[in-house]
């Protein structure tokens, strides 16, 4: 195909406006969502975990996670009596297909459920050095990733290893508190396919969340609270071995 | 006067700088996008564009406004708090085109068994059998609508 000058100066004030248009990108996605009044964490009471995997699968299938990558996990720990400081912690394919009889019949045993913890001051936003990775105003950890390179400098960043590289985009990726989901008013994958309700998603800015009275009546702990980031995933009744 | 005689080189060198810095400029406002910094250090706009992806999950309210009936005998059970799609699977599909997307065929062998069979690590309140034992092979229906599981309990579906 051949072009004139005439037909190029003609294109390129077309192109301009058309690349105008791709950087005002799209309108906004929920129009009754308002950022500033929400402030989202997590969940989770340990005592109603039953290792089924369900959270794993719905993941999966809501956000389209890459076989063998993980968004959230499950991990079973085993505490022999008397040794807090060594557990044993078995994760067969991430717990998507549930866990295999005990072989150990001694000391303590449980499940954790494990995802990005939505740190208020989270490690991994600080460290993206193109601005690809961010909390939102309503607290929630995204990753922008037509903007992301692929550093991997987030994935190292984060204390919880909640992080991966998609194989295929090149990007770095992670739980995203399905934001496509509560920005509706619906919950998350993970919760709603959570049969013991072990998950709950938790708005910390509304009043009327139960998450308020839950906290004020229950030993509830963060994972690293060492590490001063922030985290919103609230475990109730975790042991001290977990890590 | 004469001190400055030269000064037509320094007018060059800022000249040059100007051109420069204007330049830079210039690129800087085309390349970044309208909605940086927007919120904070990133692209506002990827927040809406995130946002939109559509649900894969429908929730159990959208589930409950057709199938009332189902809710009703499971808010008498002990699978009350069981959201649909915890067994069902992923359905936003068949919320949007009820006629022609039909759910799945479940299995109890398979659905029952990954919550209910004994695992060391589950909370000891919670209901655990050993398969083999329990059923002799028979399927869990038999005895349990999985709707309300107590026997005898719930007859309907």
């Amino acid at each position: 195909m051949k072009i004139n000058r005439r037909q190029i100066l003609i294109l390129l004030p077309v192109a301009a406006v058309a690349w105008d248009a791709i950087l005002a990108g799209m309108p906004e996605a929920s129009p009754n969502y308002t950022l500033t009044e929400h402030w989202w964490g997590m969940l989770v009471d340990i005592s109603k975990c039953i290792g089924c995997g369900n959270c794993v699968r719905a993941c999966a299938a809501e956000n389209d996670v890459p076989e063998g990558y993980f968004r959230t996990w499950v991990e079973r720990y085993h505490v022999a009596d008397y040794d807090l400081a060594n557990p044993v912690v078995d994760s067969p394919d991430g717990g998507k297909n549930g866990f295999p009889p005990m072989l150990e019949s001694d000391g303590k045993n449980f499940f954790i459920p494990k995802m990005c913890n939505h740190c208020a001051d989270s490690p991994c936003t600080q460290v993206c050095p193109v601005g690809a990775t961010f909390i939102t105003p309503d607290g929630v950890v995204l990753v922008d990733k037509d903007y992301c390179i692929g550093c991997r400098y987030c994935i190292q960043a984060c204390p919880y290893g909640c992080r991966f590289l998609n194989p295929e985009m090149h990007t770095a990726e992670k739980c995203t508190l399905c934001y496509h989901r509560i920005t509706k008013g619906l919950t998350t994958a993970c919760c709603e396919a959570c049969p013991t309700g072990a998950r709950q998603l938790a708005d910390l800015k509304n009043p009327k969340d139960p998450i308020h009275a839950f906290l004020r009546t229950h030993d509830v702990q963060v994972l690293k609270p060492y590490m001063a980031t922030g985290a919103k995933l609230f475990y109730n009744d975790l042991d001290g071995s977990v890590r | 006067m004469n001190r400055f005689k030269d000064a037509e080189h320094l007018l060059r060198v800022v000249l040059v700088f100007a051109t420069g810095a204007i330049a830079f400029l210039l690129v800087r406002a085309a390349l970044v996008p309208q909605s940086f910094g927007q919120y904070g250090h990133y692209r506002g706009n990827a927040i809406a564009a995130i946002a939109a992806k559509p649900i894969v999950f429908a929730g159990h309210q959208t589930c409950e406004a057709c199938h009332s009936d189902i809710r009703d005998v499971k808010r008498q059970g002990k699978h009350a708090g069981v959201n649909c799609e915890a067994c069902h699977g992923a359905l936003a599909k068949h919320t949007e085109d009820p006629g022609t997307i039909q759910p799945p065929k479940l299995d109890t062998a398979v659905l029952c068994v990954r919550c209910h069979e004994v695992n060391g690590a589950k909370p000891k309140s919670f209901p655990q059998v050993v398969t083999k034992e329990h059923s002799a092979g028979l399927p869990c229906e038999t005895c349990h609508q999985p709707h309300s599981p107590l026997i005898g309990a719930g007859t309907k579906p």
